[in-house]
């Protein structure tokens, strides 16, 4: 995942959209979810490259959208490493486990006192995503052997 | 001084920075993966334009999408505009948003609830 293919990819998707769907809100909401999921994949990929010990298919990535029935569904895998497992999972639990209100705070919060990455992450984009799709955020970690594992999100946006 | 003028991207907004006129706009989009770089020139400009403010400053947000890398640095920019207000200039932001696009306003008031600063949420049918 380069900045290029991201670039061309929300290019496609925009374009797609622009032909296929006629409600603004929903375009505007999978855009807004798509950027986010996809730069987490690029930003994700970007952090191992700068370590040497990453095989090369362990930046593989998956993307997919599908839409049934008026409703879409964004899903994203990536490879990580399973030290990294509990931070993410135990975040993804905390804002599942969040109101509308309680996200929209957090989001504040962390907007606030958070600070910025040298690769411009804020840590606010699961946040930003549970937000705009108003689900739950659907996970998997899938074990792949002693150090790494397979995670699947999948994003719900209806109407 | 100078103006501040960029030309929008597929990825950054068109930015107008006008120190004779004491307006700075930030219109369409603003989703590149890593916002410091983009969003440096900008604060600087502030910092030269902080120099010698016009009495008063209008901020023109007319977004149509920004990722959170480019939440953090607008916060930043409304931070030094903060600070600004407290000096010789009276300092405005107006937040403008498509209508039906609920998630832009409630940015918008994310925003306002941080920044002490007066907010006008304008809501118009296309930016």
């Amino acid at each position: 995942m380069t900045s290029e293919l991201l670039t061309t990819i929300l290019q496609i998707m925009e374009w797609k959209m622009d032909r296929f769907e006629d409600r603004p809100k929903i375009k505007k909401k999978v855009f807004n979810v798509l950027v986010e999921c996809l730069q987490n994949l690029y930003h994700h990929i970007d952090e191992n490259m700068d370590d040497l010990n990453t095989e090369q298919n362990e930046m593989n990535s998956l993307f997919m959208i599908a839409k049934s029935e008026g409703d879409y569904t964004i899903t994203t895998g990536n490879y990580m490493k399973l030290t990294e497992v509990g931070s993410l999972k135990e975040k993804l639990d905390l804002i599942n486990g969040m109101s509308k209100d309680e996200l929209k705070e957090f989001y504040k919060q962390v907007l606030n006192e958070g600070t910025m990455s040298e690769k411009g992450t804020a840590g606010l984009g699961m946040i930003d995503i549970a937000r705009k799709s108003g689900q739950e955020l659907e996970y998997e970690f899938t074990p792949i052997n002693d150090n790494l594992t397979f995670f699947n999100l999948s994003v719900r946006i209806e109407e | 001084m100078e103006n501040l003028k960029l030309e929008g991207s597929a990825k950054t907004p068109t930015v107008n920075f006008d120190s004779s006129k004491g307006t700075l706009e930030l219109k369409g989009r603003s989703i590149p993966e890593n916002s410091i770089e983009f969003y440096k020139p900008l604060n600087d400009w502030i910092d030269a334009y902080a120099g010698s403010p016009q009495s008063s400053t209008v901020v023109d947000i007319k977004l149509e999408y920004f990722n959170t890398s480019s939440s953090k640095c607008i916060l930043d920019l409304f931070k030094q505009l903060e600070k600004l207000n407290e000096k010789n200039t009276q300092v405005k932001v107006n937040w403008y948003f498509e209508e039906d696009d609920e998630d832009m306003a409630e940015a918008g008031e994310d925003y306002q609830a941080i920044i002490d600063l007066p907010f006008e949420m304008i809501e118009v049918e296309e930016i």
